[in-house]
C-alpha cells in the first residue's frame, strides 16, 4: 500500500520568528546572523526582502551589507526558535506519532495511518499549513509525496507558503528538471563526479543504468538511483530523542615506549585535555573516568572510578586516571599504548549543588581555565597553548590529540 | 492581572488589575486557543473575553499577560 508522506519545511525560520515577534520587522530586509565579536559573524538565515538583495546563508555579515546596507542584522535566540520549533510538532503530534524531524525547522510526518481519521495527505497538509499560520504566525512549505526523498523535493519546490504534490502522474515533470545536487544526500563531491559521468538533472540520473552508478560511486550509487526514481522505502523515524553520546574517550599509541610514571602523567594530561575539550563540545561532564593501559607484550586492562561530581576538569580527570593507573600497574614491562575515557556523560548544563567545599570551588576553577584553554586554541590551533609540564618533553609533547583523532561516527542509514 | 489556577491545571484570567482605579473584571471567557497575535507580536494561550460589554483578546506567553484588541 503507499505511503503518505509529508515534509514540512518552515520559511526562513529564524528571521520568521524574529518577524513575528516584532511586527516593526516585517517589512525590511532581514538576517539573522551569528556572533560579531568573533569578527566570524555569518548569516544564519535571511527573509524573503534581503533574499532577492543576494544576502546567502553562510555570507560573512560585511558581505551582506555590502549587497544590501539597510539590512537589519539580529543575533539568533534559540531559546525561542526552539520554543516554536517545540510547538509546530504539537501540531504534527495532532495528526500522528510517526514524526522525524530534520532540524529545528523541518520534519517528516508519516500520514498514512491518519488518512481514514483526518482526510487524505493534501488536506492534512491543508490543515498543518493553516494552523501554522494561524498559531504561530509563520509560514512553511510543504511537500506530499509516498517517500521520504520525494517530500522533501516537494516542499523545495515552491517557497514560500507552498503545498507541493508528488505523485506519479507528474513525478517525471516536475523532478525530472530538477538539477542533481537538489536530492537529499547529494553534495557538490557528488554533484561533481555525476558531471563529469554526464549527469546533470534527477531525470537523467533516474535513467542512468545502474550499474554505471554502481561503477562511478559505488553502493551510494546505488541508493541515489533508488532516489532519483521516487522508490525511497526508507521509514519515518520517530526519534523521541536525538541519540546522545554516551562517552568521549582518546587513546594513543605513543611515538616511544613510556618506561616511568612521569612518561604516563605528561600521557594522560595531554589526552585528557583532548577528551575534556570534547566534552565540552558536548555541553557534557563524565561521571566516571576510565583508564585504558597496554604494555609492550599488548597485554591491556582497562580500570575506572566513579567521580563524586560530574567533571570535565582536564586536571582532576588526568589526576583520577594516574591515580587508577599508579594503583593498577606494577612496571613489569614498559607502556606502549594509553588511553582515557570520560564516561557516564551527563548534561553540563544541570543545576550543579553550589558547595563549600574547598575541592568543588578547585573544580569549577579549574573548569573555568579549560574553558578559557578551549577559546584560545580554538582561535590560534591547538598546540599554541600547552602545559608547563609537556614542554619538557619534546617527543611526547609533539602529539596533538584532538586534531590527529579521528572520532568514528555513527552510520548515516543507523536503525 | 488575576488569574484562578484550577486543580486539573487550567487557568482561568479573572481580572486585569493596572492600578487601583482601573480595574476590570473579565464577564466572560468565550474561548482559549493558541494563537499568534498579528498586530503586537507574540505567540501563546490567546483567551477571548469579554470585559465591559465589549469583545477583546487576553494571551498569555511564557507566563506574561498581553492584552490586544479585537479587530
Amino acid at each position: 500500500m503507499a505511503r503518505s508522506i509529508l515534509h514540512v519545511d518552515q520559511n526562513c525560520f529564524y528571521a520568521s520568528v524574529e518577524m513575528q515577534r516584532n511586527p516593526e520587522l516585517r517589512n525590511r530586509p532581514l538576517a539573522v546572523c551569528g556572533s560579531q565579536e568573533d569578527r566570524h559573524g555569518i548569516v544564519l538565515t535571511a527573509n524573503y526582502l534581503a533574499k532577492p538583495r543576494g544576502v546567502k546563508t553562510g555570507m560573512a555579515i560585511w558581505q551582506a551589507r555590502q549587497k544590501c546596507p539597510e539590512l537589519v542584522v539580529l543575533p539568533p535566540d534559540m531559546a525561542e526558535y526552539i520554543r516554536f520549533s517545540r510547538m509546530a510538532r504539537e501540531i504534527y503530534a495532532d495528526y500522528t506519532d510517526q514524526i522525524e524531524p530534520f532540524g529545528l525547522d523541518e520534519a517528516w510526518l508519516d500520514v498514512t495511518g491518519s488518512a481514514s481519521l483526518y482526510g487524505n495527505a493534501m488536506e492534512i497538509a491543508q490543515e498543518i499549513s493553516h494552523r501554522i499560520k494561524f498559531e504561530l504566525g509563520i509560514t512553511a512549505s510543504i511537500g506530499v509525496a509516498d517517500n521520504k526523498i520525494t517530500a522533501k523535493l516537494g516542499s523545495d519546490y515552491k517557497k514560500p507558503d507552498a503545498i507541493t504534490r508528488i505523485e506519479k502522474d507528474n513525478y517525471k515533470e516536475i523532478v525530472y528538471p530538477l538539477p542533481v545536487e537538489d536530492l537529499l544526500y547529494v553534495g557538490p563531491a557528488t554533484k561533481e563526479k555525476l558531471r563529469r559521468g554526464g549527469i546533470k538533472t534527477i531525470g537523467e540520473l533516474a535513467e542512468a543504468p545502474v550499474e554505471f552508478l554502481l561503477h562511478r560511486l559505488g553502493k551510494m550509487g546505488v541508493v541515489l538511483h533508488t532516489f532519483a526514481n521516487g522508490q525511497d522505502v526508507s521509514p519515518v523515524q520517530n526519534t523521541e530523542h536525538i541519540p546522545t553520546v554516551k562517552s568521549a574517550g582518546n587513546s594513543a599509541t605513543t611515538p616511544r615506549d613510556l618506561v616511568n610514571n612521569e612518561d604516563v602523567r605528561l600521557m594522560l594530561l595531554l589526552l585528557a585535555e583532548s577528551v575534556c575539550a570534547r566534552m565540552r563540545e558536548l555541553a557534557s561532564r563524565c561521571t566516571v573516568v576510565e583508564v585504558y593501559v597496554r604494555d609492550t607484550e599488548l597485554r591491556a586492562f582497562i580500570r575506572q572510578r566513579k567521580l563524586a561530581t560530574p567533571s570535565c576538569s582536564s586536571t582532576e580527570i588526568a589526576d583520577t586516571a594516574y591515580s587508577l593507573f599508579l594503583a593498577n600497574y606494577h612496571w613489569e614491562k614498559s607502556v606502549r599504548s594509553i588511553g582515557v575515557r570520560g564516561s557516564g556523560l551527563v548534561e553540563a548544563y544541570e543545576c550543579v549543588q553550589l558547595s563549600l567545599y574547598q575541592d568543588d570551588q578547585r573544580r569549577q576553577k579549574w573548569e573555568r581555565i579549560d574553558a578559557t584553554v578551549d577559546d584560545v586554541r580554538h582561535r590560534y590551533g591547538y598546540m599554541s597553548l600547552q602545559r608547563a609540564l609537556i614542554y619538557t618533553d619534546p617527543l611526547l609533547g609533539r602529539i596533538n590529540p584532538k586534531d590527529d583523532h579521528t572520532v568514528h561516527p555513527v552510520g548515516f542509514f543507523a536503525g | 492581572m488575576i488569574v484562578r489556577f484550577e486543580a486539573e491545571g487550567k487557568l482561568r484570567p479573572l481580572m486585569i488589575e493596572f492600578d487601583e482605579s482601573h480595574k476590570y473584571p473579565v464577564d466572560r471567557v468565550l474561548d482559549v486557543r493558541r494563537a499568534a497575535c498579528e498586530s503586537v507580536g507574540g505567540v501563546g494561550d490567546r483567551y477571548t473575553c469579554r470585559i465591559q460589554g465589549q469583545e477583546c483578546y487576553l494571551w498569555l506567553e511564557k507566563g506574561r499577560w498581553f492584552v490586544a484588541a479585537k479587530e
